[in-house]
């Protein structure tokens, strides 16, 4: 399925789906509410089969006081290729799990409530990935700070 | 040719009555002997190995100290010698120091039985063949006790492996050794070796031989614990199994052992089913006889038991590893049944008399 | 709905699950991050009952370096040399996948000898990866052996690879806009060597190993993974075609060269470690032939497209490209917002997914048996934790 068929084909599925501009992947802006029933039925709808979450990022926009997370999904059976965009709160920032729709969400969501601060509710094993226990903060946040930290150059 | 058999303990014996403190002597000779060639005799098969598994790997192996790295054994062991002797703090201390002497004190026992010439032997019991198989079992105790009281579950688990894994070899070897004693009429080590004078057992009994060689090398091999039954140490899984924590000397003792109990295991198989010291002899064909006899018999058993060392290192650097349930599968499904077989098969063959050169 | 935030402690100290009479307690075994054959810092908490594997918990993170955030502080050419530390076994795809990502979003032009020169050191950098593999896999197995003679091979690659790019691991070598320097006058001759001296070598790994009766009986039906549950965890690469998933990104997506040759994918059928063991072998063979079919036919041309120190800009947006490494599917996403340095930047690497499957590979298994897949999945621990 060539990308605006695809669009069009989720557009039907969830109809406040908006298309994310700048991107070189088909990107549909979906509401956090709806992720999971969403995901369901993308995976299992014969004509998109997205059986592969491929990766999953979160996006810091502080300056927008908001955070942005990226499903990127595949379909090995057709070949195609779809990003959902959900965006959070920064100050709150719960989104539904995708563990039960895709098994390995829960080491994608693991890494990215490790770095990023993203809390994902009803996760089954929510803890941190690859800092101890007892970090403090979330490193790939844009305000995170500790002492060895390098300047962004402009 | 008769082969006049005198052990050390005899000539003890015939020295005693007339000068008890020259046969005490010679007794600490001896004892400083065995010692001696136990060390030599593991330095040598240390850098054996070494060269051997260098060059199955495509590799040189030790060179640079002394010339083809001859030294480079004695140098480690001075190494070992002066790393800190390390107990774990909640290990059992007593068992912990105990242990490895345990796992020496087996092999060190077993070397006074072997024969390796007519004239080297320290003690020729009447039982041999029992005695090895019994004091050889000592062994196990050492591993079992050092993974135990070591206090680290890799250990433990190492120890356990090794205790059913020798337990369980050490029956189809002994149902090997069976097949020789019932061939050979005795349990004298010196009497197997001299029951071969017209032919080795492995060869005279119509297959049994071959049978009982084949299974005896495979669980000698499972009881001295080396590839591709090194699960007690399995070094990519237990990390160094039941000797995870030891160090320096102690570790040395369990390494020295292990190496000295493949020297005891070729010994055995080159005594038993080689012919030992015995040359080569074919029936009663006396000249061929006479030219294999030019060779002295002490160099006879180095060549064999040589021989079988190789094979045994062999098998160690072309074969991976067996799973614990496939080895465990191996021995009680597969070897013993044919080890009970091949009993049953050369028992017939005594009775009938039927074997190669009978007389 | 709630958000539950645990700790390690709470995960392993859960409730036994031991229910055959046979079961005895069961305890907890730290597997490594010093073990010989977590291939690294990677650290695994066993769940045992005897022998018998009931539960595995990875904890990673032993060597996180956060390339990620050091890399939203450099410019992109920098970040092409932390990614060499990601996978340091295929450091030539990581260069490669940040390249193309780069390239694409800045609209940059490339040369036909450019990519050949790519696909060429890429698929070179497969077989020697997947020697070491082999080689390591023997000796996880309990064999030596094999590893001597995995490196023995991999020597020839290596100094092959030090006469082009001047590195023999950590390479750097392929960048936005073209590679770091043209081929070595000897490049031709040498690969050639190499290829009628590997040929000659590759029977010999399957007598030592994938003939042995030992190995076979180790491997086969071990840690098996359907295709679907192998698509769930989210595995690529060498793993999920072990499943029966023909999924190459060298097919799906040609990129480089590759849409030139002829290749062929193996594909597995159980996706036990037999499978994955067979189909990293014939990997070896097919990038073998890849190699034949672009080595005499190298484009003349233009190998920098750019100076080396021009400034890369990359149009604001979210960009997405993906390739296909020795282990399985890179991806890197790049955020940017139009200046020198990325705004995030965030590699999907395929170790990561792959590992996850260990959990449901290992239940169930002997600790040997955690030791073969571990092992059949070939992972490289820096590239998990980056």
């Amino acid at each position: 399925m060539d990308a605006p068929n695809l669009i069009a084909a989720v557009q039907a599925l969830q109809p406040d789906a908006t298309v994310r501009e700048k991107t070189d992947r088909p990107t549909l802006i979906v509401p956090a509410e709806g992720l999971v029933a969403l995901a369901t039925r993308l995976r299992d709808d014969p004509a998109l089969k997205f059986e592969l979450l491929e990766a999953h990022t979160a996006i810091d926009w502080i300056e927008e006081d908001r955070f942005e997370l990226l499903y990127l999904l595949a379909s090995i059976a057709h070949g195609h290729v779809l990003t959902l965009s959900v965006s959070v709160d920064r100050e709150n920032p719960e989104v539904p799990t995708l563990c039960n729709v895709y098994p390995i969400a829960e080491w994608l969501e693991r890494e990215s409530y490790d770095l990023m601060g993203i809390l994902y509710d009803d996760h089954p094993d929510l803890r941190r990935l690859f800092l101890e226990d007892d970090w403090v903060g979330f490193p790939l946040r844009k305000d995170y700070e500790d002492d060895f930290m390098l300047e962004r150059p402009e | 040719m008769s082969w006049q058999v005198k052990t050390m303990a005899e000539r003890t014996g015939d020295l005693l009555p007339g000068s008890p403190w020259t046969a005490v002597l010679y007794v600490l000779l001896t004892i400083l002997a065995v010692t001696a060639f136990v060390t030599l005799c593991g330095l040598v098969l240390i850098y054996a190995e070494r060269k051997v598994s260098a060059h199955f790997q495509c590799r040189l192996g030790p060179m640079r100290v002394g010339w083809h790295g001859l030294l480079q054994t004695i140098a480690d062991t001075i190494k070992l010698l002066l790393k800190e002797d390390i107990v774990p703090r909640d290990a059992d201390a007593l068992l912990h120091i105990l242990a490895p002497v345990l796992s020496f004190a087996g092999m060190l026992l077993v070397m006074i039985a072997l024969p390796m010439s007519p004239s080297i032997q320290v003690a020729d019991m009447n039982i041999g063949v029992l005695y090895v198989t019994a004091v050889s079992g000592l062994g196990v105790l050492g591993i079992l006790l050092g993974g135990w009281s070591s206090n680290n579950k890799w250990s433990l688990l190492g120890a356990m492996r090794a205790g059913a894994q020798i337990i369980s070899y050490e029956v189809s070897a002994t149902l090997a050794l069976l097949v020789v004693v019932l061939f050979a009429g005795t349990l004298q080590l010196s009497g197997i070796v001299q029951s071969q004078e017209t032919g080795w057992w492995i060869w005279r009994a119509h297959g049994c031989g071959i049978v009982a060689f084949s299974i005896f090398m495979i669980a000698g091999t499972a009881e001295i614990n080396r590839t591709p039954f090194d699960l007690a140490e399995g070094e990519s899984e237990l990390t160094a199994g039941f000797h995870t924590e030891y160090s320096g000397l102690r570790f040395s003792f369990f390494f020295l052992s292990e190496f000295l109990n493949m020297f005891v295991l070729a010994a055995m198989a080159s005594t038993l089913f080689l012919g030992g010291w015995m040359p080569l002899h074919v029936g009663h064909f006396t000249v061929f006889n006479g030219i294999m006899d030019l060779l002295p018999p002490g160099l006879w058993f180095t060549l064999k038991t040589s021989a079988v060392i190789f094979l045994i290192m062999w098998f160690r650097w072309t074969f991976p590893r067996l799973r614990v349930d496939q080895l465990m599968r191996l021995e009680w499904k597969i070897l013993l049944p044919i080890g009970f077989v091949n009993l049953f098969v050369s028992a017939a063959c005594v009775v009938t008399g039927f074997y190669f050169f009978a007389g | 709905m709630s958000v539950n935030v645990s700790t390690l402690q709470a995960r392993i100290s859960g409730e036994s699950t031991a229910s055959s009479p046979l079961s005895t307690e069961e305890y907890f075994v730290n597997m490594g991050p010093q073990h010989p054959s977590t291939h690294g810092v990677l650290r695994l908490v066993l769940r045992l009952d005897g022998e018998t594997v009931r539960d595995v918990v990875p904890v990673l993170g032993y060597i996180h370096r956060g390339i990620e955030k050091m890399g939203e502080h450099g410019n992109y050419r920098q970040f092409v040399h932390l990614v060499d530390r990601m996978d340091y076994l295929a450091a030539l795809s990581n260069n490669w996948a940040v390249t193309m990502v780069v390239e694409k979003a800045a609209k940059m032009e490339t040369t036909d000898r450019i990519q050949a020169i790519r696909t060429l050191v890429c698929e070179l950098q497969r077989i020697q990866s997947h020697q070491l593999w082999w080689g390591v896999f023997g000796m996880d197995l309990g064999g030596f052996t094999p590893f001597f003679y995995g490196l023995r091979d991999r020597e020839q690659l290596c100094d092959i690879f030090e006469k082009t790019i001047g590195a023999r691991l950590t390479m750097n070598y392929i960048q936005p806009g073209g590679v770091m320097y043209d081929i070595h006058p000897d490049f031709v001759k040498d690969v050639k060597t190499f290829l009628a001296y590997f040929k000659s070598k590759l029977p010999e790994y399957d007598t030592l190993m994938s003939e042995n009766v030992i190995i076979q009986e180790r491997l086969r039906g071990i840690g098996k993974l359907s295709a679907e549950r192998a698509l769930a965890l989210g595995a690529t690469g060498p793993v999920l075609r072990a499943s029966g998933v023909a999924h190459d990104l060298r097919k799906s997506e040609p990129y480089g060269l590759y849409s030139q040759v002829d290749f062929d994918v193996p594909v597995g059928t159980t996706g036990d470690c037999w499978d994955r063991y067979w189909v990293r072998m014939e990997e070896m063979r097919q990038s073998i032939r890849i190699v034949e079919q672009l080595i005499d036919n190298i484009p003349e041309g233009k190998t920098f497209m750019v100076k080396p120190a021009a400034k890369i800009k990359v149009p604001a947006g979210v960009h997405y490209s993906h390739m296909e490494t020795p282990r399985g599917v890179l991806g890197v996403v790049l955020v940017s917002d139009g200046k020198e340095s990325p705004y995030r930047i965030h590699c999907r690497t395929p170790n990561f997914n792959n590992l996850w499957c260990i959990g449901e590979m290992a239940t169930g298994g002997r600790i040997g048996d955690l030791v073969a897949m571990l092992s059949s999945i070939d992972l490289v621990i820096p590239d998990i934790d980056r």
